[in-house]
């Protein structure tokens, strides 16, 4: 039972990182319609910057935090304008090709940068936990929830209620037409890419504080991970992303308490193949029917 | 002067010479027409001053502006709004939603009250103001996308298509709020294929025939005409 309730409390400690990440995958997927698959690394840029601001600029935690998001907000619109916006009208292939371009030219850079030896993620101060039922809960797996709980609901709201999250869906669902409207279809998807790097710094925070030792591919794992867990709940579905990245983090941390350490990453993929085969568009992908 | 000014316009679908030297004026509080068979270049006019095809040579004014080279996504704002064929609201937003949108370049305050004329003529679509824009119905969806499109008070409206797919009493319907657009001082440039009914609500018509302008006149001559009858309205 001991074992069981902490493998929960981890799994969504672990499944609200990755919904975070997803959430970004998803959004983007939904009104750019491509997989930025650089969106991993904005979270090596954003431990990264995390320890710099802590560790050299000496930046209470707080403004760490906020620096972090900013530096990641304003990379991920640089690398929409110069790298993607150019491609808007190319292939697909074309721009898949350019974020994979895009993701090792920022593992390139950190390298080049930071080196490649593991740097050590800060404490960023220590949160009161409590004990349920004999189990330990600690502060920071209370602060991630938390603060992920309240991001999924304001971001719901956003996209519900705003005029700009309005504007989203509509370019998500018609570009052509949403531009008929006047919505600038480049703002609404640099906006997007804003947010997105944002909820990646987020994440980056988290996993730093959780996991500590950064270095420059840190990004790569947890960004397939939650690129599979944005698959999992249906690409472009922001509640499937929220719910494929939670469900993602039970399984692994499932996977490894009761099943196996080394195989806990294949049970995650397995179960992935086999939610696919069942319900091709994802948990909770709509099924569009093309228009004629 | 007239309000929309097209002069000798040429436009290409990559080495296709699609629509060919063709000139034509809407003047204010007018409805034109363009009618033709498919593939006579009428719905590529039409998105060419709308800005979501362009022209490689020949110029296009509105009010007196050049407007060749202005994207879509700015004509709004110039006073341009169109119901692209096929309608194209947006089915995942509520209704009220879709009119929000298409009042996207109005200033806030103003929102409201363009709503609530958007539910005096379309009283349909306030009873559906929650509902999805994908559960209406086709002719529902026709009254939603006019509604948006003319909750930016567009200097002149275009229609492309919008009687295509619906039955034949919803075709009536679309037309008679057509009419009444256009008694309340709306200027339109419909294009259609239905030309039988488009010529019935016309001012002026402009007959198309593989890019050119073959024929023009008033739609009531034009629905008098025997070749027009012979060749577009099925008449002996």
């Amino acid at each position: 039972m001991t074992i069981f309730l902490r493998t929960l409390i981890s799994g969504l400690n672990l499944g609200s990182i990755y919904a975070l990440i997803a959430l970004g995958y998803s959004m983007v997927y939904g009104i750019a319609k491509m997989l930025n698959f650089a969106h991993g690394d904005i979270i090596m840029i954003g431990a990264y910057t995390g320890i710099v601001a802590v560790m050299t600029m000496n930046f209470p935690p707080l403004i760490a935090i906020l620096t972090s998001i900013l530096v990641c907000s304003l990379l991920g619109m640089l690398i929409e304008t110069l790298a993607y916006k150019p491609l808007r009208q190319a292939p697909s292939l074309s721009v898949l090709i350019t974020a994979i371009g895009v993701s090792y030219l920022l593992q390139n850079l950190a390298l080049l940068i930071f080196g490649s030896e593991q740097k050590a993620y800060p404490t960023l101060g220590a949160f009161p936990g409590f004990t349920v039922l004999g189990v330990k809960v600690d502060g920071m797996t209370v602060l991630t929830l938390t603060v992920t709980a309240v991001i999924m609901i304001g971001l719901t709201l956003f996209i519900n209620l705003s005029r700009m999250g309005k504007a989203m869906r509509a370019v998500s669902e018609d570009r052509g037409a949403a531009e008929l409207m006047g919505i600038s279809v480049n703002r609404t998807i640099l906006i997007t890419f804003a947010i997105g790097s944002a909820l990646a710094a987020v994440a980056s925070t988290f996993y730093g504080m959780t996991y500590v030792y950064i270095k420059p591919t840190t990004g790569s794992m947890p960004g397939i991970k939650a690129f599979t867990a944005a698959v999992f709940g249906g690409i472009g579905s922001l509640p499937g992303a929220m719910l494929g990245g939670i469900l993602l983090g039970l399984i692994e941390q499932f996977a490894k308490a009761y099943i196996s350490t080394l195989w806990s990453d294949a049970i995650v993929f397995g179960v992935l193949v086999l939610v696919l085969i069942v319900r091709p568009s994802g948990l909770l992908g709509k099924k569009r029917a093309e228009k004629v | 002067m007239s309000l929309l000014k097209a002069e000798s316009i040429h436009v290409y679908y990559g080495n296709i010479h699609a629509v060919k030297d063709l000139s034509f004026h809407v003047d204010e509080g007018e409805i034109v027409t363009l009618i033709g068979a498919n593939g006579a270049g009428k719905s590529t006019t039409l998105n060419t001053i709308a800005g979501l095809l362009h022209c490689r040579s020949g110029q296009i004014l509105f009010r007196g502006e050049d407007i060749t080279h202005v994207p879509a996504g700015k004509l709004v704002r110039k006073g341009l709004a169109m119901v692209p064929e096929g309608r194209r609201i947006f089915l995942q937003l509520s209704v009220e939603e879709n009119l929000q949108m298409g009042a996207y370049c109005v200033d806030r305050r103003e929102v409201e009250t363009r709503l609530e004329e958007a539910y005096a003529l379309f009283p349909r679509l306030k009873e559906r103001r929650r509902q999805d824009g994908g559960t209406l119905s086709g002719g529902e969806q026709q009254m939603l996308a006019m509604a948006r499109a003319l909750m930016s008070h567009p200097g002149l409206l275009m229609l492309d298509e919008p009687s295509m797919g619906l039955a034949p009493i919803l075709v009536e319907q679309i037309f008679d709020m057509i009419r009444d657009l256009h008694q309340k001082g709306t200027t339109i440039l419909l294009v259609e294929q239905n030309a039988q009914a488009a010529l019935s609500v016309a001012d002026r018509a402009y007959v198309l025939e593989t890019g050119r302008i073959v024929t023009d006149g008033s739609g009531q001559a034009l629905l008098e005409s025997p070749e027009i009858r012979s060749a577009y309205l099925g008449g002996e």
